[in-house]
């Protein structure tokens, strides 16, 4: 099961070594999960400012500047990361930095949906976990 | 056929709560499980007339597993018709193991299972709630309606999108590793006293709905302690909801007022429930890590205490209510502690506990802490200002029966401030 990890943070100013040590965070998870191999991809993105907004329109496509909302945590970042189950994917998004924008954020975990999965949808089952 | 219906029914609401833990696990879905455990619940209806099965709850688990397969079966002959369409089934078709038989009968760990799943920290509390009572408990949806004066649609909207949540994030069924036991106990807990006092706390609503969701708690709190003994804090909770309970017959007069703890007819009290809630909170003790549930378990027994000693130790519950807070420094705790105090060493030192209490702003319009100052005026015998006080109780609640009650606290003091009068106007 794949899971999208959103990087939601706040914008504070942060000291040079404060924003050094979100990185060298990351940086650790990163070779980690990469170790483990469940780890797709981990990536910053650019300011909101900069986001572009591509709606469709009958007949035209629109766009337009700026993020879709103004809202005071901001998507800076996300991780795709291989787990076994949400709980699995709730013990790495507590292990991911969020202090990117300075201030304290937070992370949104959603499931990738996976269309034509035949499995049972729920996992576990059993299973003994450590 | 209506004895049968009525078999029929005694063993949906006794043993679905199991069979269907089962039937989820090896499913891997609480729609199918529950289509198939509704169908074997029909087939029992057809079959059972001609001979009644030995252990009603296997026969029905075997033959929802049997109903299972069938689904399977039906699942993969249609598909091997339209593969085309593959990409947009997501059903499940895994055909149920021939050693699921014999699990299925090992309800234990599958109850837990469920109970884990229902209440996972990933679902909102009200979703968690709808989701325990209807898999768990067996309700129907329009009684959880009911219970919680809820339009039915919206509750089963309710557990629409809590069983979508669980099977698109992938919601494991699984009892938590033991390092995550206690984050994960406390909102099983917390969805089990929250039912037990929706059912207890006499608002308005169904009376009959209400006392079944107390039943319905305490067999909930019965199995989390069976399941899971060592956890000291899931024995104090079934203690706690037993003890209440047990005063379930003489806390209420037939027209639904209120009787305060220290005018209830004791004889009404359950002696058998009190004397489960009393072992229960020993044994929890004994263990060494008291929790807030142990405490306030520990607090109703001292109060239970008064069925064999015919007085209640104050002074053990303000300790209680001492230590209780701090685990949890809340105003009301405070507020419980400064009454305890007042009845257990003296009512003006009590009183001036409570005026020196904490976050004074939010305790101005909590009712409680106004009819707690009024009955300790009371007692002091400050009619004038236990009436003022009751007033303010009186105009913070919404609770009819609590209306019901301060009105004819204040009524009993306007009495006796007019006699008083009369004396005065006699000796004249």
């Amino acid at each position: 099961m794949r899971y999208m990890m959103l990087i939601y943070t706040t914008h504070r100013p942060a000291t040079p070594d404060e924003m050094a040590e979100v990185a060298t965070a990351h940086r650790a998870l990163m070779d980690e999960t990469e170790r483990l191999g469940i780890l797709y991809s981990a990536n910053p993105l650019e300011a909101p400012a900069t986001a572009t907004t591509v709606r469709r329109q009958p007949g035209k496509v629109l766009v337009t500047d700026g993020p879709f909302a103004e809202t005071k945590e901001q998507l800076a970042g996300y991780y795709l990361l291989e787990c076994r189950d949400l709980d699995e994917a709730v013990e790495w998004a507590a292990r991911i930095p969020t202090a990117c924008g300075g201030g304290q954020g937070c992370v949104e975990i959603r499931a990738i949906h996976e269309a034509g999965r035949d499995v049972p949808s729920m996992s576990g089952g059993g299973r003994a976990r450590a | 056929m209506e004895i049968l219906r009525e078999t029929v029914e005694a063993v949906f609401r006794r043993e679905s709560g199991k069979i269907i833990a089962g039937l989820i696990r090896i499913s891997g879905s609480f729609d199918l499980a529950e289509e198939a455990m509704q169908d074997a619940f029909a087939a029992a209806l057809e079959h059972w007339p001609a001979e009644m099965p030995e252990n009603p709850a296997a026969w029905i688990a075997s033959a929802a597993r049997r109903k299972l397969i069938d689904y399977a079966r039906r699942e993969r002959t249609r598909r091997d018709k339209e593969d085309q369409l593959l990409y947009e089934t997501n059903t499940v078709t895994r055909e149920p193991d021939p050693a699921d038989e014999a699990s299925l009968m090992d309800f234990a760990d599958d109850q837990l299972r469920l109970m884990f799943t229902c209440c996972h920290p990933a679902l909102n509390q009200e979703a968690q709630v709808a989701l325990t009572l209807r898999t768990l408990g067996g309700l129907t949806t329009p009684e959880i309606a009911r219970a919680f004066l809820v339009p039915e649609a919206t509750l089963a909207q309710r557990l629409v999108r809590a069983k979508r949540k669980i099977q698109s994030a992938h919601i494991p069924y699984e009892v938590p590793p033991r390092d995550a036991l206690p984050d994960r106990l406390a909102p099983v807990q917390a969805v089990i006293y929250l039912v037990f006092n929706e059912g207890y706390t006499a608002a308005a609503g169904d009376s009959l709905i209400r006392r079944e969701l107390c039943a319905e708690a305490i067999r909930l709190g019965h199995t989390l302690s069976e399941l899971l003994p060592r956890e000291p804090e899931n024995l104090g909770l079934l203690a706690l909801l037993l003890l209440h309970d047990s005063r379930r017959d003489a806390r209420v007069t037939a027209e639904g007022e209120l009787i305060p703890l220290d005018e209830q007819d004791r004889s009404l009290w359950d002696r058998e429930q009190i004397a489960e809630g009393l072992q229960l909170v020993e044994r929890a003790l004994r263990v060494g890590t008291p929790g807030p549930y142990q405490l306030q378990a520990a607090i109703a027994a001292v109060h239970a205490q008064a069925l064999f000693t015919d007085r209640i130790d104050w002074r053990q519950i303000a300790a209680l209510y001492a230590e209780l807070y701090r685990l949890h420094d809340s105003p009301v705790v405070a507020l419980n502690q400064a009454v305890a105090v007042a009845l257990g060493y003296d009512l003006k030192k009590g009183l001036a506990m409570i005026d020196t209490l904490g976050d004074r702003e939010q305790l101005e319009s909590y009712h409680l802490f106004h009819a707690a100052r009024a009955d300790l005026l009371r007692r002091m015998d400050e009619n004038e200002a236990a009436i003022v006080e009751y007033d303010r109780a009186l105009s913070l609640t919404e609770n009819a029966v609590e209306r019901r009650y301060l009105r004819r606290r204040i009524a009993e003091l306007a009495d006796a401030i007019m006699c008083g009068l009369c004396r005065d106007c006699a000796s004249a």
